[in-house]
């Protein structure tokens, strides 16, 4: 193992070893290595295989940007070899490998490539039958073409989510977000800065001549009290209104910043020639990370390509790391290194002025062709220029255009409380990036009303010669790669252009050009030279494809963060708990579903029907949706929101309640119950109340009634005390309110104290039995209770649920809203016109509910009942079709059994020509028998309803 | 995450928040044709521009009127329904 001395290799910790095996070997790095670096300084530069022609790759950027270093870890797929640390023990193997890494079967796929045009995916795989792709080549393809293994057994893992709020987020740790992030902090602003890297100073940690600057601003920010840095924290996107993802490990925090600088930096480019892609071939960044982050020796003998200062710097690092220099290759022409080149020819280094053509190795780098002439080495640094990174301004609203004087990219901000600083925006000496960034600082300062100079911005003498623009030319034999991830071609670009695609977005469907995980990182200003050139257009014209968000692959366990259900109990929860219910969840809230013994679910709910037809039971109804309506305008409010009339409605006196909306339908039921000329108790059902009240405060933002609505679903509990003995029990209860006969009359309600607790008693129910309904505030729900249950006792009054409650309901057949209701029912439909005033001038719905009466009946729903055995399959359950003629004409929307009438009930929509009683309607049961049955009222027991008003 | 402005409760995340739709010249629904009401009903402008929208703040059931350019998403102003002009 070869390791440079330190200063080299500021990441590893050189007294702690680490093992770890990458392909079942075994490989010793040191604490702070990535995989890519310790495999490097070990001489394994093979990573991967590539993605289409399975060609060994290896690192190229050691950023994490490109797919080649993508490796599998036993729990986690598509690690990235070049950012992930080391740790004792760790389990590598490479990813997209037929066989072995050194020998991949599918290797020879390398050979078949003229085979495989651009496009050739839809064009081939589509035959020869018509399922062909989906049962024969999707499959393959997918084996084939896979990158990493999901482990559906990995372990679990815990993800946070937080808040971050700040004056300025400063995005990158370089040269300039460090210098911003300062400045901004000295005048005083709260500054959070993000870097994804473990270390900041960005480019100052690996670049030649950086340690003094670096070190300056280290210390600098150390004394700022008000500035956060956030190392290995990644910002993955930018949303409206400063609003920005940064994830770190598993945790998630989204920060809103009034201000942000984007320091992003700029990208490295790689050049364009045959063989591009051997391992050994890398962006002179690359070998300055792996010789100033983890002290490892790139290669023996190099050639540089050259076409800026930061090339030569790169030729003057390796000479310093003992890498001899074949030669330094300048492309440009009449291009001159200057200083630089004088000092590099000073010790002895050959600059040649020419392009590379080629490489050649099989699977390491053996030569490069340059001029025509072979050199022999074993590593190519490249450093021809780069790319400010566009993705997080772009989704910012920045536009990316071409500066043809500079070839290169630049980016136009929007007028929002957004900057970007340093080399992202165009800048490459250390001077112009740190003076950039102090005016950026300033900017956001002055936006912040915090004290601020005003800086000019600078231009940068050396970026003005850092930028080249080569002539790119599709090798006769190909393997010039433009995009490594996908394996594409020159020639694949140039051929897609053929095609006639011209605008990019296509190109890049067509081809899968940027599609892979470096999102065009590499590829983006190579393709729209390609496509500008082909197309006979500017590359200002050409453009790059939209940049959205995430900036990097994320986790979904970053997205998905804790699972917190919504769960609402009521205050007798724990009651009925000690009373042996079942609670099941109906909606949020968790009601008992009948009490006892589990084992007996059947009989125990028929003997709770029993008790409620027979003598009386007692049900929670806490559930209930609440609101108050009060003010001088509240009964012309709620005259507009139901059908019925309410205006004349007398204090103490209940009305039901029909809500429709504008197109006619039926959205909800209840009860008003008058309390005041001013104030009306209104129930709604469970899951629409929210819904209701949220309706009612719209209609009246428009319609500015004098009325206040609140919604007290959860501030009242109610009890329904419901059966031919619930008299008894409200009887004895030690209560101000007459629950007699002669006192208390149907739909009468009342308000007084039972037991000391201030209560409304209506008498509603929903069972067709005599009925006190008692609400009251939440906080007394238990002593109410415990007041009813001794008033009951004489009678041995039963607690029932929820399952007795919607038998009871169906043998009265009481609808119930979004269960026998649908999106189209109409009051007609329901047969409920008796509950739609015809004398109001309004109510939301009263229009179209004419304008559909007009049209006729379509359908209305029915009860049906069936004489089968309780446990027979020949009868017809909900969404069991209703025919005519053989054609559908509505479903059935309840079916139960009723216990206390021994028969099968059910209501179902039939054709409105079929709706009077007594005429045959055709049902499909759901094992297909079809089945007669004659229409019946919707009330199966009790028709006349005399019992609820006993 | 865009930030809106309740008149009500001041600057929150735009997840607070419900649209309920552009603000609507309800038709009179007496005089108003069969066609024109289900016109009314079902037909929306979807207009591109600045466009009076409803919006609710649902933790506090708020309703107020915003003025929103559809083309680009900036909000220009946030109002209650009584700063509207009366409506009919």
């Amino acid at each position: 193992m070869t390791r440079l001395p330190a200063p080299w290799g500021s990441r590893i910790n050189r007294d702690k070893p680490v093992s770890f095996r990458f392909e079942g070997t075994k490989f010793t790095g040191f604490e702070g290595d990535v995989i890519a670096s310790s495999l490097a300084a070990n001489d394994q530069w093979m990573l991967s295989r590539s993605f289409k022609y399975h060609r060994p790759r290896g690192l190229m950027s050691m950023a994490g940007s490109e797919a080649d270093t993508l490796v599998q870890l036993p729990s986690d797929p598509n690690v990235q070899a070049d950012r992930h640390q080391i740790s004792e023990g760790l389990q590598v193997t490479a990813q997209n490998v037929n066989g072995s890494l050194a020998n991949d079967r599918d290797a020879f796929m390398d050979k078949l490539g003229r085979f495989m045009p651009v496009g050739f995916y839809y064009r081939t795989f589509m035959g020869p039958t018509r399922n062909a792709w989906l049962k024969f080549w999707e499959p393959l393809i997918r084996k084939k073409a896979g990158l990493g293994v999901l482990n559906t057994d990995a372990t679990h893992q815990d993800y946070e989510k937080a808040n971050l709020f700040c004056d300025l987020l400063v995005v990158g740790g370089g040269a300039a977000g460090l210098t911003a992030a300062i400045e901004a902090a000295e005048a005083g602003a709260d500054v959070i800065l993000a870097e994804m890297e473990p270390d900041i100073g960005g480019a100052l940690t690996y670049r030649r001549d950086s340690s003094d600057l670096l070190d300056d601003l280290r210390t600098r920010a150390t004394a700022c009290p008000t500035l956060r840095i956030m190392t290995d924290t990644l910002v993955n996107g930018w949303y409206e209104d400063n609003w920005l993802p940064l994830i770190r490990g598993n945790k998630l925090f989204k920060t809103r910043a009034v201000e942000v600088i984007l320091a992003t930096g700029a990208i490295e480019q790689p050049a364009v020639f045959r063989n591009n892609d051997l391992p050994g071939i890398m962006l002179g960044s690359a070998a300055q990370r792996l010789m100033r982050h983890y002290g490892v020796k790139p290669g023996n003998r190099a050639v540089v390509l050259a076409a800026n200062p930061d090339g030569y710097r790169v030729a003057l690092d390796l000479l310093d790391a003992g890498v001899e220099v074949a030669a330094v290759v300048d492309p440009r022409a009449g291009g001159s290194g200057g200083d630089l080149a004088d000092a590099l020819r000073r010790k002895g280094v050959k600059i040649l002025t020419g392009d590379i053509t080629g490489a050649q190795g099989k699977k390491h780098l053996q030569s490069v062709t340059v001029n025509g002439q072979n050199i022999p080495c074993d590593l190519l640094v490249m450093s021809v220029g780069s790319v400010p990174m566009w993705q997080l301004p772009c989704q910012a609203g920045a536009k990316l255009s071409y500066d043809q004087d500079h070839a290169r990219f630049s980016l136009t901000l929007p007028d929002a409380p957004l900057h970007i600083a340093g080399s992202v925006n165009g800048l490459s000496s250390h001077d112009a990036v740190t003076t950039d960034a102090t005016r950026a600082a300033h900017q956001a300062l002055a936006r912040l009303d915090l004290p601020h100079r005003d800086i000019a911005r600078v231009e940068d003498t050396e970026a003005a010669f850092a930028n080249f623009e080569p002539t790119i030319t599709a090798h006769p034999k190909g393997k010039d790669f433009i995009d490594r991830d996908e394996d594409i071609q020159v020639k694949d670009l140039q051929n897609a252009t053929k095609e006639g695609y011209r605008e990019l977005e296509l190109i890049k469907r067509f081809t899968t050009v940027g599609m892979g995980p470096s999102q065009g990182r590499h590829s983006a200003l190579a393709t729209a030279r390609i496509v500008a050139k082909a197309t006979d257009r500017s590359i200002a014209e050409t453009g790059v494809t939209t940049a959205r968000p995430p900036f990097a692959p994320e986790t979904l366990g970053v997205l998905s963060g804790h699972h917190h259900p919504a769960e609402r109990r009521t205050a007798l929860h724990q009651e009925h708990l000690r009373l042996g219910a079942d609670m099941r969840p109906v909606g949020a809230w968790w009601r008992p579903y009948f009490y006892g013994d589990k084992t007996n679910a059947r009989r125990l709910i028929d003997e709770e029907v029993q008790a409620v037809r027979e003598n009386a039971g007692v049900l929670d109804v806490s559930t209930l949706g609440g609101l108050e309506v009060r003010g001088p305008d509240a009964g012309e409010f709620l005259n507009r929101i139901y059908t019925m009339a309410y205006k004349k409605q007398p204090v103490g006196r209940c009305r039901y309640c029909l809500m429709t909306n504008e197109m006619g339908t039926v959205i909800d039921d209840g009860v008003a119950l008058r309390l005041a000329d001013d104030l009306y108790y209104v129930t709604a059902t469970t899951g629409a109340v929210a819904r209701v009240y949220a309706d009612m405060l719209f209609w009246n933002a428009q319609w500015q009634l004098d009325v206040d609505v609140l919604n007290v679903t959860s501030a009242f509990s109610g009890f329904n005390i419901t059966g031919p003995n619930a008299r008894q029990v409200v009887e004895a209860l030690n209560s101000n309110i007459d629950f007699s006969r002669e006192g208390f009359a149907y739909l009468e309600g009342r308000e007084g104290q039972v037991a000391g607790v201030p209560v409304r008693a209506m008498r509603i129910g929903f069972t067709g039995e005599l009925s006190y309904e008692l609400h009251c505030p939440s906080s007394h729900a238990l002593t109410l209770w415990q007041a009813i249950m001794e008033a009951g006792k004489s009678v041995n009054l039963r607690p029932y649920g929820l399952e007795a409650s919607r038998i009871l309901r169906l043998e009265k057949g009481h609808i119930l809203i979004g269960q026998d209701t649908d999106a189209l029912t109409s009051p007609d439909e329901l047969g409920f016109g008796w509950a739609v005033s015809k004398t109001k001038p309004f109510f939301i719905g009263k229009r179209a509910i004419e304008m559909r009466r007009n049209k006729g009946l379509p359908r209305k729903l029915v009860g049906l009942s069936f004489d089968a055995p309780r446990d027979s399959q020949d009868v017809p359950q909900e969404s069991c079709l209703v025919l005519r003629d053989n054609v559908p004409v509505g479903h059935v929307t309840s079916s139960l059994w009723s216990p206390t009438l021994n028969k099968h009930i059910a209501l179902a929509y039939v054709h409105g020509d079929d709706s009077d009683i007594g005429t045959q309607v055709t049902l499909k049961c759901r094992n297909g028998k079809l089945l007669n049955a004659p229409v019946e009222g919707h009330a199966f027991f009790d028709p006349d309803n005399k019992r609820q008003e006993v | 995450m865009k930030i809106l402005t309740c008149p009500m409760n001041g600057p929150r995340n735009i997840n607070e928040f419900q649209c309920f739709g552009p603000v609507k010249n309800d038709p009179d629904p007496a005089t108003t044709s069969d066609a024109d009401w289900a016109r009314h009903l079902f037909r929306a402008d979807n207009s591109r521009g600045v466009i009076t929208e409803w919006w609710r703040h649902v933790p506090s059931n708020y309703f107020f009127l915003a003025e929103r350019n559809a083309t680009t998403n900036e909000v220009i102003r946030t109002f209650t329904p009584q700063d509207a002009e009366a409506r009919p």
